[in-house]
């Protein structure tokens, strides 16, 4: 369309760009729940009193869509203990208390690579899910019935949120690690090519992919125009290949599979060690932080530990965050642990943590100005509240990406975001009601 | 370990321009008419404004003490409806009638609907045309310069004068308090532009539309279409007036629609009609079609 403003232009806060990612010292006590992946819950395999090193397996995948969990620090295990998740769910969770040796299990080896089978199973065996955030199972992502419907490989380098740099840090120290996992699964899965995409505000990450693309020239930088979000999927593939995925459409669809960077590192440090998912970066940011930086933590690392090491509170916190100020899950206490998919913690101040009172619509169109997948929140809220099932299915609410562009905009401060997740519950309860008659 | 932290749904940064910057953006914006009002006009002007912004307020103020809903003027939505409506009105009105016209507005048009968010129609606009029906004398009253009696351009364009050509620009002639000056309005529609309240698209397309129409009215002649564009209430209404959130499009094809339409109407009122002016009632029957341009022009998300 002519006149199209999609997403929005948001204040980039990327204060931990240039540095250096630390280590942090193994904390006491990790808490490994046994979801941190979308799909059903990982089965423990070890219990209380069980010797455990860095790599031991502590939970295998109990089904297809799952993924196996392994300790991330050597010591003994705790106990198998209730862990309640982000969304409500009360998970079992494996806790170990570390010995502060941090012993790596003797018998982490790199896995054999033979064809498409071993790889697929290799990246399953990892625990690799998407480190971007949303916690896929990566190995399912190339596990499709048709092997040839893959074109491209879509490597995620938006990281499009504020404050976030774990990305950006990760693809300039594991170019490497990188480079050989892009090389092997283009080799192996028979990929024709490799389409990195960076957001513009990124010149260091860019130019140490540039530098991968310049040894391979299957594999291309596609320099994308920083603009939120610009890493959310379906965003990503419209402006790396052009094409327009509907709700429930997979990238597959456009032939292509999206992946995170930090996922496809991992994968790369996983093919040339044999080291499981263990650790992973997290840009710890935000006003009630005293020394913000990029850390290698531990999973299953306490929140308090983690920001223990980033010189500790130097304002009371009252919001802490998983993830980004627009997408990122709020939590109740720094209690809670470093997940798999976990690519920043933040933790605000008061003055930031309360969000303004919402006022009535005043039907000034900026969150339809601003929706990168052209909905309609204003109207999708109005359907919500007048229980109007046949209206949301016509404003393909299934769409909406939960991004927060449009609450973001909104003079009147509403809640569009939650207006959006509540009306697609509705119309998925209208549906079913449907079906069931 | 610190507990009880503050939980809500993301996003949790929010923009800081919020409907009450946007108010105080359109106060603002209207300053340089306002001022130019006083100055072509005098004292009178300046009581006119004075009134009609202190009747909005206080009759939103009394509305939502006497309905027990929650005080809203502090969100400045009345003090701009009260500045329009004054900005609309010749400066020589009984000050009776600006108090009867801002109640109007504000009660009837805004508060009887649901208030700020809920109105059909423009509260300025409609209260404008309100007091025109109610009050007769405003629709051709004009308000002399320099104590010269002389009808307004539109009405000497009607009869097949010309005006001043400068005149009718810098607002040395007679008409409503803020609408003769032109420059004072486009540099408050600059002000808004370059602060996002407005797009383009609405106003551009319904001066543009006048000014095409006039100058096919009048054989090709450029300044006689100059004059029919400058003159009477075109410019406040598509800056200032057309351009109000609640009763316009969202999107920009919307506003093209809107433009072009309202300013077909305004020269058909203009050329064919009984009223010197139509601006107002262009805007008010554009406001009763918007949820149907609405409708035709939304974005449509990717579907199968």
């Amino acid at each position: 369309m002519a006149f199209s403003l999609h997403g929005v232009h948001l204040p980039h806060r990327k204060n931990t760009a240039n540095t250096e990612a630390v280590r942090m010292p193994a904390p006491a006590v990790v808490t490994l729940p046994t979801v941190m992946h979308i799909g059903a819950p990982a089965t423990p395999v070890v219990k209380a009193g069980d010797h455990v090193d860095i790599g031991t397996l502590v939970a295998e995948p109990s089904a297809k869509m799952s993924a196996p969990i392994y300790a991330s620090v050597s010591g003994t295990v705790k106990k198998i203990d209730d862990y309640l998740l982000s969304n409500g769910r009360t998970v079992p969770a494996v806790v170990i208390e570390s010995d502060g040796a941090m012993t790596v299990a003797e018998s982490i080896a790199p896995p054999v690579i033979t064809d498409r089978a071993s790889l697929i199973d290799a990246i399953r065996q990892s625990g690799i899910v998407g480190l971007g955030g949303a916690g896929f199972p990566t190995h399912l992502k190339f596990d499709v019935p048709d092997p040839t419907a893959i074109k491209t490989l879509l490597i995620n380098g938006a990281e499009c949120e504020p404050y976030i740099t774990s990305d950006s840090v990760t693809m300039v120290r594991e170019q490497e690690a990188i480079a050989y996992a892009l090389r092997v699964l283009m080799d192996v899965l028979g990929i024709p090519e490799t389409i990195i995409g960076i957001e513009k505000n990124k010149p260091a990450a860019i130019a140490a992919m540039r530098a991968v693309a310049a040894a391979d020239s299957r594999i291309r930088v596609k320099v994308l125009p920083t603009r939120y979000p610009q890493g959310g999927e379906k965003v990503l593939v419209y402006h790396t290949v052009g094409a327009k995925l509907p709700a429930g459409a997979l990238p597959l669809e456009a032939g292509c599979v999206v992946c995170n960077t930090s996922t496809i590192a991992a994968i790369g440090n996983y093919l040339r060690t044999g080291m499981p998912l263990v650790e992973r970066c997290v840009t710890v940011d935000g006003s009630a932080v005293a020394q913000p930086r990029n850390v290698l933590v531990p999973i299953g690392t306490p929140l308090a530990d983690v920001f223990a090491f980033c010189g500790g509170y130097k304002e009371e916190p009252q919001k802490i965050l998983y993830g980004g100020p627009m997408m990122g899950i709020a939590v109740p206490n720094d209690g809670v642990s470093v997940l798999k998919n976990t690519n920043a913690v933040l933790a605000f101040a008061t003055r930031e943590a309360r969000l303004p009172e919402a006022l009535t619509c005043i039907r000034c169109g900026e969150c339809m100005l601003h929706c990168p997948v052209g909905l309609n929140p204003a109207y999708i809220g109005k359907a919500y509240q007048n229980k109007d099932a046949a209206a949301l299915e016509k404003l393909n609410v299934n769409m909406c990406m939960e991004c927060g562009c449009c609450a973001y905009v909104c003079p009147a401060h509403r809640d569009l975001v939650q207006n959006n997740r509540l009306a697609k519950d509705m119309l998925r309860k209208a549906k079913a009601a449907e079906e069931g008659k | 370990m610190v507990e009880q932290m503050h939980l809500s749904s993301g996003p949790h940064i929010r923009t800081k321009r919020d409907a009450r910057v946007i108010m105080l953006d359109v106060v603002i914006a209207l300053l340089p008419a306002a001022v130019a009002g006083v100055y072509w006009f005098g004292l009178s002007a300046l009581w006119v404004l004075l009134v009609s912004v202190a009747a909005a307020v206080g009759a939103e103020a009394l509305f939502n003490a006497l309905a027990h809903k929650e005080q809203t003027i502090g969100d400045f939505s009345a003090v701009v409806t009260g500045l329009l409506l004054g900005l609309n009105l010749p400066a020589n009105v009984p000050l009776w009638q600006v108090v009867i016209g801002a109640v109007f507005a504000i009660v009837v048009v805004k508060c009887l609907f649901g208030g700020l968010g809920c109105n059909m129609v423009n509260p300025a606009i409609t209260a404008r045309v309100f007091m025109t029906l109610a009050f007769g004398s405003l629709a051709t009253s004009a308000f002399p310069v320099d104590a010269v009696a002389g009808a307004t351009p539109l009405a000497q364009l009607a009869d097949g004068g010309m005006p001043n050509l400068w005149d009718v620009f810098i607002g040395n002639i007679g008409g409503a308090i803020g609408e003769t000056c032109v420059p004072a309005l486009l540099a408050g529609g600059i002000y808004l532009l370059a602060r996002g309240v407005i797009t383009w698209h609405l106003p551009v397309t319904f001066i543009g539309t006048v000014f095409v129409f006039s100058l096919l009215m009048e054989g090709g002649d450029i300044n006689t279409a100059l004059a029919w564009t400058m003159s009477g209430g075109l410019f406040i209404g598509a800056i200032f007036m057309a351009t109000d959130y609640v009763t316009s499009p969202a999107t920009p094809w919307g506003k093209v629609v809107f433009g072009l339409l309202a300013g077909i109407i305004t020269c058909l009122i203009r050329f064919f009609g009984v009223y010197p002016e139509g601006v107002s009632f262009a805007i008010l029957l554009m406001n009763i079609l918007d949820p149907y341009v609405d409708s035709w022009t939304a974005y449509r998300s990717w579907r199968r």
